[in-house]
């Protein structure tokens, strides 16, 4: 029998895990189909640099034709729902696509409107034009107060926002601005980030850098006459250049099919990867519900495991002992050329460095070789 | 437990740190004023996250309730 493999969205984890499958089952095993609606592959974690003009946007895409193996079809097209009880994906030209095993790697959409006055008064870089355009509000700011702050948990690359206002602090001394400009950061918990030991190792560098903290701010609205942000705490912070991660979701597919909770995010078993009561069905990435950052990184890392637990299941071997243990591994810039790494799984939290050039720079190095390393699998 | 209506309950058992405090927070937007959410949590960080956060945003913390294995935290949305 040849099963037909599908893999909803080109990302790092669908194109790394399709390329996998490619070497390692033989075509009278498996057919290996990928459905993407654009066909470009971003690399998302490159648009930080967006803003400070250190990147260009063309060094953030590929076609992802380019990265896929010649055994792996491209199905170019909008995946409008997922049936899965007559096992196809629905197509929005009207086709369908059958699959007898389903991943689902359709990431994270972002969400500025369910914030009002988000559109008139934040800027972000999670999408190359919302970066490009924040590049441009940066050469303008001549001063001031400087917002940065997170709308709401979970976001892709947790450490981004902090990367950033460490980086927009060093631009600005750079600049001759800094003396100028309050910075403000504000988190929705009442410590700077999620995990415990990672606040522990920010809170004294904001401290040190002169960026305050504001916790427990969760944003209920902007106010973009009066320049303010607001939150449901009702705190109110007035700011002339406010940079806002917005509020992310499950992609529009998995909450049309119903396959998403409230927030689009598909239940995930954590170890198995399995779609919960769906045993033909598995997600990995930004879509699941695991309580993992929502990285490259955690993609990467469950799309090996995966490709291990399919390919066993398509031996008739054990699929029990691949088992994504939630490791992740990333870095966090801390501005004037340094930064820490994040080593962690579910059951080791990170023991972040302190900061030194060496993993900035492993950073930058891993930028630029990514192409040629990760969507392949080879590492 | 309490005899208390409570108009909303998220079970948020089995979920890390921070995510019992953030279905609270959801939850509260969610709710009209003066009804009561009620929050089930495995996570130890709870006892000390939510009533925090509770007594920032000044609503009404009800109280918290342990049960075998997890707690029930009850807030009533006051403005």
């Amino acid at each position: 029998m040849i099963h037909q493999i599908v893999i909803l969205g080109g990302g790092v984890g669908g194109t790394l895990l399709a390329n996998v499958l490619a070497r390692r089952l033989r075509a009278d095993e498996a057919q290996i189909v990928v459905i993407d609606s654009h066909g470009e592959h971003k690399y998302q974690p490159g648009w930080l640099y967006l803003p400070f003009g250190e990147e260009t946007v063309e060094n953030l895409v590929r076609p992802e034709r380019h990265l896929l193996n010649d055994r792996v079809h491209l199905a170019l097209g909008q995946a409008t729902k997922i049936v899965p009880e007559r096992h196809l994906i629905e197509m929005s030209d009207g086709s369908a696509v059958p699959y007898d095993i389903l991943v689902l790697s359709t990431g994270a959409d972002i969400a500025p409107d369910a914030v009002p006055g988000y559109a008139e008064g934040a800027h972000h870089f999670y999408s190359e034009a919302a970066a490009l355009n924040l590049h441009e509000q940066l050469e303008r700011f001549q001063g001031g107060k400087l917002v940065v702050g997170v709308a709401d948990i979970p976001y892709k690359c947790p450490p981004a926002p902090l990367e950033f206002v460490f980086k927009v602090e060093e631009y600005l001394q750079k600049r001759g601005l800094r003396e100028r400009t309050e910075i403000t950061y504000l988190s929705p918990i009442n410590r700077a980030f999620t995990i415990e030991s990672v606040s522990e190792f920010v809170t004294p560098l904001l401290a040190e850098r002169g960026i305050a903290l504001e916790t427990f701010f969760n944003t209920e609205q902007i106010d973009p006459i009066g320049k303010k942000i607001i939150s449901l705490e009702g705190t109110e912070i007035d700011y002339d250049l406010l940079v806002l991660v917005p509020p992310h979701r499950g992609a529009a597919v998995i909450r049309d099919s119903g396959l998403g909770d409230a927030q689009g995010w598909i239940p995930t078993d954590r170890s198995t990867l399995e779609v919960k009561g769906h045993p033909n069905i598995y997600a990995i990435g930004d879509a699941t519900d695991i309580p993992v950052s929502k990285s490259g990184s955690a993609a990467h890392f469950e799309a090996k495991v995966l490709s291990d637990r399919i390919v066993a299941r398509i031996h008739g071997e054990p699929e029990d002992e691949h088992i994504y243990d939630g490791r992740v591994l990333c870095f966090l810039e801390t501005g004037h050329g340094q930064a820490s790494q994040l080593v962690f799984d579910f059951a080791h939290p990170p023991k972040p460095p302190d900061p030194n050039a060496f993993y900035h720079y492993e950073k930058l190095l891993f930028n630029r070789v990514y192409w040629y390393i990760v969507p392949n699998g080879f590492v | 437990m309490t005899d208390l209506k409570i108009d909303k309950e998220i079970d948020a058992r089995g979920s890390f740190c921070p995510g019992p405090l953030l279905e609270l927070i959801r939850g509260v937007k969610s709710v009209q004023v003066g009804q009561t959410l009620e929050v089930l949590s495995s996570d130890p960080g709870s006892n000390r996250d939510i009533p925090a956060w509770i007594q920032k945003a000044k609503q009404e913390f009800v109280g918290a309730y342990p049960e075998a294995g997890y707690t029930r935290f009850v807030v009533r949305k006051v403005h």
